[in-house]
């Protein structure tokens, strides 16, 4: 065992001496390498934090949320809704919604206007759910952060009449902040101007840039909206496990209504975001492919001077599995400084720099853009995941091309007469 | 102590360049004696060399490795018999350059994964005998013809061989380094050691410490 | 199918394994049909550089086999979420009928590559490579269930569908679907269970030390070996999980590979598997006890195989019994859910 382990050593010190001789050649190829691991391990890190980030936001969701719908499309939701939906058995709480979109001709971009519960929104709210997620406080609790991220947090800022509250991404869009003014065109031409009452904080950006709170009645005055109509309920449920069954009996009784679980957003938010990492990795496939080609031809175009130092190591007293050995070091050399140097450069690319290579392709197209950080979250799986799509073609590319030069005939040695 | 009998070596069989290099070559290498293979190129001596040390396999024939039949063994064996038994010189130093002369000497016992302070102190010993101490640490490329040639002599020695092989081995020296080098050789013979060479050097073959001398033509032993 | 980055990465390990496979079968059937140890012909030269080759692939497959065992799982689990009811991956396997069966496939894989680096390296010790005809008839057998496993695989993956939201004029989308998937493993009870395993394992170790110290009972050995790896792998579903999680109906035998109980799960199954691959091995090399050129070191070979087997299995009883008697969970009296 000793003498295994010694012989590594020395295979080992001769593979790296041997790697730094030909420094021109191995470092295209080890740069090469490292670009393609970045490529694949930013994309993955990217996709998989913003997957944890938006579950993480979601989980404070409400179990369900119900909307009426005519004629396939979403249409107000009448308030003797409410009541009816409170007597379902299994349904601990239900709130009432107003928020809609307005469309802002002046920098092209759409706004989502919410009236937070508790500011006036017209039904009555019983037991307070835990699940709705306005959080007032200033600290911003970091126990909770790990749980469930809330929604958007008003830093301290009051909702009056007449006042709105913006997200950061509206901020710096139109160039406004605290205490200037903003003009909104209402449903019937009038215009409304409201004043800003406070901006949301930047960790929830997010799902936040594009926000507006608006209290209830200035909400109604906006769009011309009855008393008597809210835009959709959000339902809560104790019992995870019956969250469907809620949901059919919502569907009962209430048939044109649309009751939407949480847990299906969920999923329809992971099955995008996998979808886009798997489409990134589908394309750079190609680049993969390129790249274990290229590799296979440097492993196999032996140059003279390679093919002679083999036939003196066989000539020598090295055995064809020795050379092999040897071959296999060099590889796991080069594979495994390609790899860690990739990851890490990625890690600072898509963490610290906030993807600025080709954050755009991944984050999607939009005037209104949240400028956030995310929560570097790496696991052993993406780990494994990267390896299997680099280290691995790599590995198998060069097992035929190192075999052929192992195999060099150890008296090719003494037939070389001469430089 | 080493035997070969009806050896034929053919290249590149069924093939229109098909081509016999050795033909029924019959020869017996005594022990502790010193034989000198002797033909003009193309003759088959190096592909003779290369069956007697090991180092590959006739295509029919007998060979025989002090009693121990090893004409079919696997190239795993056939190696490891060869590392501890034979040290080849070659015609050219064959050093790998980019590295120091202690490596290179050192070379041939890695695959036995020998403590790296032993092996040292061995090739230090070994260097220092023939007067190249000095230049263990410094590259192969500053190393001069005779230096070279005798820092392979020593890589040959690293595993204690009983048999030395040198193909060739006074082609590229002059005639002062070509007497020190059958110096050499003549220290071998006296510490038990046998010693075949291939040579058409008049220096090697008509020196008086070779016992016998073996002509080669066409791939068949002439008497 | 879920274009999921893992997804990818399984697949394409599955064909990767499998491309190296065939071309290793490939050059294997040369082999059989041409070796001839005697011969110098060139022919024989090159078919012995070949065996080189083959090794050395068949190598990287055994590696790669272990690797993406323990990616399909991770990948089983991390797509749990996008199907009504996965809680895990057991429910992900669930999702339509080939994923119990490609797991089930993997794991013969795994063991059938390392019996074969098992008969590689003996064969490599003998002067007249002894076991080759022996090795390449077992390349010709593991190598179709290989590809098998890849076609298991391939199905199974593309023939997923995650329950997602598909159209936004649907009005009911998850509650239309009155049953979701199985999320529950079967398991058998656990107490009696837990007193089987015990039992089956003192056999089992019994067995062992008797063939280490007197030669004896060696295919007796072999295949209690591959029942206990079975029993183990039924109790783990049955009873040691319990005991990992604290929970009494928490059966999952792929969560404890996770983060959040400190990866106990490898360590478990690597001693199991390294465990049954030793005995198996040697099983399979008891008949070639007679070779000649082997007869210098495969009986010392052969105890050191059933030693490493018979440790391996005491670690792995020893780690499951400090997991029992350091868990909170006490299970005095069977509750049948």
């Amino acid at each position: 065992m000793r003498h295994w382990i010694e012989k590594q050593r020395y295979i080992i010190d001769f593979t790296i001496s041997s790697l730094l001789r030909r420094k021109v050649k191995n470092f295209g190829l080890l740069a090469l390498y490292t670009l393609i691991v970045f490529i694949l391990a930013s994309t993955m890190f990217f996709t998989y934090s913003i997957k944890k980030e938006a579950s993480l936001i979601l989980k404070g969701t409400p179990e369900i949320i119900v909307q009426k719908i005519v004629a396939g499309r979403h249409d107000l939701l009448p308030v003797s809704y409410i009541d009816i939906i409170k007597k379902i058995r299994g349904v601990a709480a239900v709130e009432s919604r107003l928020w809609g979109y307005y469309y802002d001709g002046l920098v092209s971009a759409n706004y989502t206007l919410l009236t937070p519960p508790g500011n006036g929104s017209s039904a009555d709210h019983s037991k307070s759910s835990a699940k709705t997620t306005v959080v007032e406080s200033e600290s911003g609790g970091q126990q909770q952060a790990d749980k469930s991220k809330p929604l958007f947090e008003l830093g301290g800022a009051v909702l009056e009449p007449g006042t709105i509250i913006i997200g950061n991404g509206i901020a710096r869009l139109r160039d406004i902040g605290k205490d200037d003014y903003m003009p909104f065109r209402a449903f019937d031409g009038n215009v409304l101007n409201f004043r800003i009452a406070g901006t949301l904080s930047s960790q929830s950006e997010l799902v936040s840039s594009d926000l507006i709170l608006i209290t209830g009645e200035d909400f109604k005055k906006l769009f011309g909206i009855d008393n008597n109509y809210v835009t959709d309920v959000t339902v809560a449920v104790n019992n995870p496990s019956e969250i469907d069954m809620v949901a059919s009996k919502i569907r009962k009784v209430l048939p044109e209504a649309r009751p939407i679980s949480r847990v299906e957003i969920l999923r329809t938010y992971d099955s995008i975001f996998n979808w886009r990492g798997g489409m990134m990795i589908v394309i750079f496939s190609a680049a993969v492919l390129a790249f274990v080609i290229f590799a296979w031809d440097k492993a196999s175009g032996l140059s003279a001077g390679e093919r002679r130092e083999i036939g003196i190591l066989k000539a020598v007293g090295w055995e064809t599995s020795d050379v092999i050995q040897m071959k296999f070091w060099e590889g796991a050399v080069i594979s495994l400084t390609a790899f860690f140097t990739g990851v890490i450069l990625a890690y600072v690319h898509v963490f610290f720099t906030g993807s600025i290579v080709f954050g755009p392709a991944l984050k999607g197209w939009s005037n209104l853009y949240p400028n956030f950080e995310l929560t570097p979250f790496v696991n052993l799986e993406q780990l494994t995941t990267l390896f299997f799509l680099t280290v691995v073609p790599y590995t198998v590319a060069t097992i035929v091309p190192i075999w052929r030069a192992a195999t060099i005939d150890p008296d090719s040695a003494m037939r070389f007469t001469g430089e | 102590m080493i035997e070969l009998m009806n050896v034929k070596k053919v290249f590149n069989a069924g093939n229109p360049s098909e081509f016999s290099a050795l033909n029924s070559v019959n020869l017996f290498i005594e022990e502790n004696q010193v034989t000198v293979l002797k033909g003009p190129s193309g003759s088959g001596k190096t592909t003779l060399l290369s069956i007697v040390g090991c180092m590959s396999r006739p295509t029919a024939g007998r060979v025989k490795l002090k009693g121990r039949e090893i004409t079919s063994l696997p190239e795993r064996f056939l190696t490891d018999i060869r590392r501890k038994t034979f040290g080849f010189i070659f015609q050219q130093p064959n050093l790998i350059k980019g590295i120091s002369v202690l490596d290179n000497v050192m070379l041939p016992a890695y695959p036995l994964g020998e403590k790296r302070s032993h092996l040292k102190v061995k090739a230090m010993k070994g260097l220092s005998q023939l007067n190249i101490g000095n230049k263990a640490a410094s590259k192969v490329e500053w190393l001069s013809g005779g230096e070279a040639q005798r820092a392979s002599i020593v890589r040959a020695l690293i595993n204690d061989p009983h048999i030395i092989i040198a193909d060739e081995p006074t082609a590229h020296l002059d005639t002062k380094l070509s007497y020190r080098f059958m110096e050499i050789i003549e220290k071998f013979k006296a510490e038990g050691k046998t010693v075949i060479i291939t040579s058409h050097d008049p220096l090697v073959y008509e020196s008086s410490m070779v016992d016998r001398v073996v002509n080669l033509r066409d791939g068949q032993i002439e008497n | 199918m879920i274009l999921h980055p893992a997804v990818i990465a399984n697949l394409l390990a599955a064909y990767i394994s499998s491309g190296m496979v065939l071309y290793a079968l490939f050059y294997g059937v040369q082999i059989l049909r041409h070796w001839d140890i005697q011969s110098g012909h060139e022919l024989q030269l090159v078919l012995e550089r070949k065996t080189y080759l083959i090794s050395t692939l068949l190598s990287y497959v055994f590696g790669l086999q272990l690797l993406s065992l323990f990616l399909f799982i991770f990948t089983a689990d991390s797509l749990a979420p996008l199907f009504v009811g996965a809680m895990c991956a057991v429910g992900t396997l669930n999702v339509d009928p080939f994923g119990y069966p490609t797991l089930t496939l993997k794991i013969c894989n795994f063991i059938l590559a390392g019996l074969w680096l098992i008969l590689n390296y003996v064969d490599n010790q003998g002067y007249d490579y002894p076991l080759i005809k022996k090795k390449y008839q077992l390349l010709a057998f593991v190598a179709p269930l290989i590809i098998l496993e890849m076609i298991l695989e391939s199905a199974y993956f593309l023939g997923m569908k995650a329950d997602v939201i598909t159209s936004c004029c649907g009005s009911l989308f998850s509650s239309e679907r009155v049953t979701g998937i199985g999320s529950e493993i079967a398991s058998l009870p656990a107490l009696p269970m837990m007193w089987f395993f015990y039992g089956a394992m003192s056999c089992t170790l019994l067995c062992g030390i008797v063939f280490y110290l007197k030669g004896l009972g060696g295919y007796l050995y072999a295949a209690l070996s591959l029942l206990m790896f079975i029993i183990s792998l039924v109790s783990i579903v049955s009873f040691i999980s319990l005991y990992i999680y604290e929970l009494p109906t928490h059966h999952c035998p792929f969560c404890i590979i996770m983060e959040e109980y400190c990866y106990i799960g490898y360590l478990l199954y690597l001693l199991l598997f390294g465990a049954v691959v030793s005995g198996l091995g040697v099983g399979a090399l008891i008949p070639s006890r007679q070779v000649e050129s082997l007869k210098f070191m495969l009986n010392g070979f052969i105890r050191k195989l059933a030693l490493a087997s018979i440790i391996l299995y005491a670690a792995f009883t020893a780690l499951v019994t400090y997991e029992i008697v350091s868990s909170s969970l006490v299970i005095s009296y069977e509750v049948v859910y």
